[in-house]
């Protein structure tokens, strides 16, 4: 008579990815360079938005940006007119970036001549928040357009990223955009977040924005010193 | 729509691990929090089509949903919350933004027939 026993596990799922996750973490740290995800719906405003900040962070800082999409270039082709570094990852049907792909689009590229990469994930509001893709921050954006409740809809992705950025505030007023129900939303599903605003189309909001990213960056490389120091691997 | 990639991590997971111990899948026993970004009737269809032509072909995906368990410092206890919509203390109300588990997604255990 065939037997059945109980086997215990205890398997991440994910393992693969976040293996190759942490991989990338230590390489980033190790090469000095902060590296700043970005997520949302399709629309949202990303790829508006990410020209704005290549274009204002390339005067002081080396830039570079990453940028997946189901299909075509289009994207890839808008952000290099910011004249830095751009990569298209084309992912096919996968609705999201892992980190495995992020690895291969940085082959031939030497992260340690950057201050700041940018990834601009799939325009998905599920899948990308499962998939760890070695950043230092993840950030979801939302249009105002959106509707107030986003949050509520997906708190999963508002829940696993670190800092919430309202898009398209130039038409707040167009579409009677309630500010407060919005920060409500966003609180709600992760309470403390930080929550900035703006518009890629008149430059409101970029210079908080800004500031914060670099005082961001400011802080991961105060943090990292010591440990350079104890492993012996720091950089003069 | 991630999770047939997921499907398929959990098959090759659970077939090398039956090689391993030598004997037949028939069962794989899951864990899954609600903030893994993970849907379970989605990943339970996902998993039907995966296991077709693996060295599982009948075997079954067993999901434990667990929930969401927060840190409440004003309690300073944890708190299992009904719903996601607000990461909220259940008993005193305060915002709890400190999340102990429900990112599960974890392959507990597996029934191997020999």
């Amino acid at each position: 008579m065939n037997e059945t026993r109980l086997v215990q596990v205890r398997q991440n799922v994910l393992k693969q990815n976040d293996v190759a996750a942490r991989a990338l973490r230590a390489r980033f740290h190790e090469d000095g360079v902060f590296v700043v995800s970005m997520v949302s719906s399709p629309g949202a405003g990303k790829t508006a938005f990410l020209e704005r900040v290549l274009g204002s962070l390339r005067e002081h800082y080396r830039v570079a940006a990453l940028v997946g999409d189901l299909a075509t270039d289009n994207d890839a082709v808008r952000l290099a007119r910011s004249q830095t570094p751009v990569k298209q990852i084309v992912t096919g049907t996968v609705c999201h970036l892992e980190a495995a792909m992020v690895a291969s689009a940085l082959e031939g590229w030497q992260p340690e001549n950057l201050d700041f990469l940018f990834i601009e994930n799939v325009g998905n509001l599920v899948c990308p928040s499962t998939f760890d893709l070695g950043e230092d921050l993840r950030v979801v954006l939302f249009s105002v357009t959106e509707g107030e409740d986003k949050p509520l809809k997906y708190p999963t992705i508002f829940n696993t990223a670190d800092a919430a950025l309202i898009t398209k505030t130039d038409l707040s007023a167009a579409v009677e955009f309630d500010r407060a129900a919005a920060y409500r939303s966003i609180q709600a599903v992760r309470p403390g977040m930080e929550i900035f605003e703006a518009s890629a189309k008149t430059g409101d909001g970029m210079e908080r924005w800004l500031e914060w990213l670099m005082s961001r960056r400011e802080a991961a490389r105060e943090a990292a010193v010591p440990s350079s120091i104890e492993t012996g691997k720091g950089k003069t | 729509m991630h999770e047939l990639s997921i499907a398929l991590s959990i098959v090759d997971m659970a077939a090398e691990e039956a090689e391993r111990q030598g004997g037949r899948v028939v069962a794989v026993h899951l864990k899954l929090g609600p903030l893994s970004g993970v849907v379970k009737a989605a990943l339970l269809s996902a998993y039907e089509l995966a296991r077709e032509g693996s060295p599982l072909p009948d075997s079954e995906l067993i999901i434990e949903e667990v929930p969401v368990v927060v840190y409440c410092d004003a309690c300073a206890a944890e708190r299992g919350l009904p719903s996601m919509q607000e990461l909220r203390c259940p008993v005193c109300g305060a915002p709890t933004p400190q999340v102990v588990r429900g990112r599960e997604l974890e392959v507990v255990a597996l029934e191997i027939e020999t």
